[in-house]
């Protein structure tokens, strides 16, 4: 059974990564997980210096899904690499780290110094919804996406990842956008800007006010973007939303994703991951699947 | 050190011991590592209700391998708890964060509301001297189980049994004199505990909550803000779930 996937040059030994923000580097995850057992660990966004992220409460869950607005806490870039990336070394899993920022230049300034580490891709964050400045700023016109695109391509040394953000009224501008810019391929979706009230203290639910929504109730919008995206570009793409077991991935390939990331279903089980592992080859099993390739974009 | 693990749990006893407070005792090998304070994620059942429920240890029997529980209903996840009979099987996770220091010196205990239950393992197994001092909105529970490892004093909301008021109204009375303080219960409560703490010189310990998604440490929803810089974030913020839950008041920023 062939589960390999190439995707901007490097190859991964199975299809599946997990979500950024939703898996930090991998050390707490490991006690569930053997990290051996993943295509890649895409980390949780990492900026230029620390962030310290949003005010408390940062997640509030709703009906089949959850709102964050964690606002990307993070060590920053040196911490990372001294801290994060030798552990990570340790596995045999590719790994691709989360670009974040807010301004252009802060994105520039992370993705030159991860320039000569052992990191195999970048996935550029340019969707959260829960920043004030940078983030989706950059990912819902079509133009600076295009600009951000090429000029963190310039200074790249990896392939680079475009994360596309679905509050946008059409996602395929946006992935054109990122095509266009020189993008090695592009992941989607990021969560959906959400709101939720408690009515008994007559207070919003998130100190943001606003969050991202994810889990198994965003999976039917991830799942027609994904789909449009693939009809659109001719990058890979790496498909996320609601992904909870191996029917739900097989359901991204068939749309055309060429790997999948597995997210909020981590918090629901930390075995997720390995369920949706197992689930894959469960199915392509069952219908005599030999290469995974079978399945990419193959919905009639 | 006992690791964390997911296991499959069994319901052995559940009795509602007071308005929407519940106890349950669960059949599991998760126990503790000695420290009480810590806690255990529940996972709820249906699909709709994704994330783990944060709910602390209120008493280990490691001997016959159960732990017991005792929560409110806040929500759909604990209203689905309450609704566990015995013999029903359930995802648990744990045991999860530091709990309490076990200091040889003279404390006082203090607990607010459903901050009480994981206060009794902590009576129980803390050996030196101690004071419970316990406060309730109205009705009381689980404040005659303390009995046994020393005094309790109570305070009520509306003056149904004990002292009309709250336990910073008791310790301002000055009656109890500690050298460190063991608190857990709303965030107000605590807030005053750190305040008279501060002002008596002597340290506080505070169990804090805050909404939690992972549960291990990974996502970064549970913080709480710090005077000082954490070494593992960098920024003056420290993971509840697996930092705490329990800090030293002194180190927490309150404002």
């Amino acid at each position: 059974m062939n589960k390999k996937v190439i995707i901007g040059g490097v190859e991964l030994k199975n299809p599946i990564l997990t979500a950024s923000g939703t898996f930090g580097s991998g050390m707490e995850y490991n006690e569930f997980v053997d990290l051996n057992c993943l295509g890649g660990v895409i980390t949780k966004g990492v900026s230029n210096v620390p962030w310290q992220g949003n005010d408390v409460p940062r997640v509030t869950e709703t009906y089949g899904g959850m709102l964050n607005a964690i606002g990307l806490q993070n060590p920053g870039m040196e911490v990372f690499i001294k801290r994060d990336l030798p552990f990570l070394k340790q596995y045999d899993t590719k790994i691709i780290v989360n670009v974040c920022g807010r301004t252009e230049e802060d994105y520039i300034e992370v993705v030159e110094r991860l320039g000569d580490e052992e990191v195999d891709m970048l996935e550029i964050n340019v969707s959260c919804p829960n920043v004030k400045e940078g983030g989706i700023a950059f990912g819902q016109n079509p133009c600076s996406l295009e600009k951000i695109t090429r000029k963190v391509k310039e200074k790249a040394k990896q392939p680079i990842i475009m994360k596309l953000s679905p509050n946008v009224t059409d996602i395929t501008e946006m992935a054109r956008a990122a095509e266009s810019g020189g993008a090695d391929g592009v992941s989607l979706i990021n969560t959906i800007t959400g709101m939720k009230i408690d009515i008994h203290k007559r207070k919003f639910a998130l100190a943001n006010k606003t969050g991202g929504l994810s889990g198994p109730a965003i999976k039917p919008i991830a799942l027609r973007m994904v789909y449009q995206v693939c009809q659109s570009i001719s990058l890979p793409v790496i498909g996320m939303g609601g992904i909870m077991n191996g029917e739900d991935a097989v359901e991204f390939f068939l749309a055309g994703a060429r790997a999948v990331a597995v997210g909020t279903a981590n918090f629901h089980d930390p075995y997720a991951l390995i369920k949706v592992r197992k689930g894959i080859e469960n199915y392509m099993e069952k219908y005599g699947i030999e290469d995974i390739h079978d399945l990419i974009g193959k919905v009639q | 050190m006992e690791t964390k693990r997911k296991e499959k749990g069994r319901v052995i006893e559940q009795k509602e011991i007071g308005k929407n407070i519940y106890s349950m005792w669960i059949e599991t090998t998760i126990s503790g590592n000695g420290r009480p304070g810590q806690f255990i994620a529940i996972y709820p059942k249906g699909e709709s209700t994704l994330l783990p429920r944060p709910i602390s240890i209120c008493e280990s029997d490691k001997k016959r391998g159960r732990l017991r529980i005792v929560y409110r209903i806040a929500g759909k996840g604990t209203k689905e708890f309450s609704q566990y009979e015995e013999g029903e099987t359930i995802d648990v996770m744990g045991p999860i964060g530091n709990g309490f220091p076990l200091l040889d010196k003279k404390a006082i205990i203090i607990g607010g509301g459903i901050g009480i239950p994981p206060l009794l393992e902590l009576a129980k197994e803390y050996k030196g001297k101690k004071e419970m001092i316990l406060g309730f909105k109205g009705e009381r529970f689980m404040d005659k189980e303390f009995l046994p490892y020393g005094s309790v004093e109570i305070a009520t909301e509306n003056g149904s049994s004990g002292l009309k008021g709250n336990v910073l109204d008791i310790l301002e009375k000055g009656e109890h004199r500690g050298e460190v303080i063991l608190a857990c219960g709303p965030y107000p409560m605590l807030k005053g505990v750190a305040a008279y703490a501060k002002k008596r010189k002597i340290p506080a310990y505070v169990s804090l909550e805050e909404k939690m998604a992972c549960g291990i440490g990974a996502c970064l929803a549970c913080v709480c803000k710090m005077k000082e810089k954490d070494s593992h974030s960098q920024v003056p913020n420290r993971r509840i779930c697996v930092d705490g839950p329990v800090f030293l008041a002194q180190e927490v920023d309150f404002s």
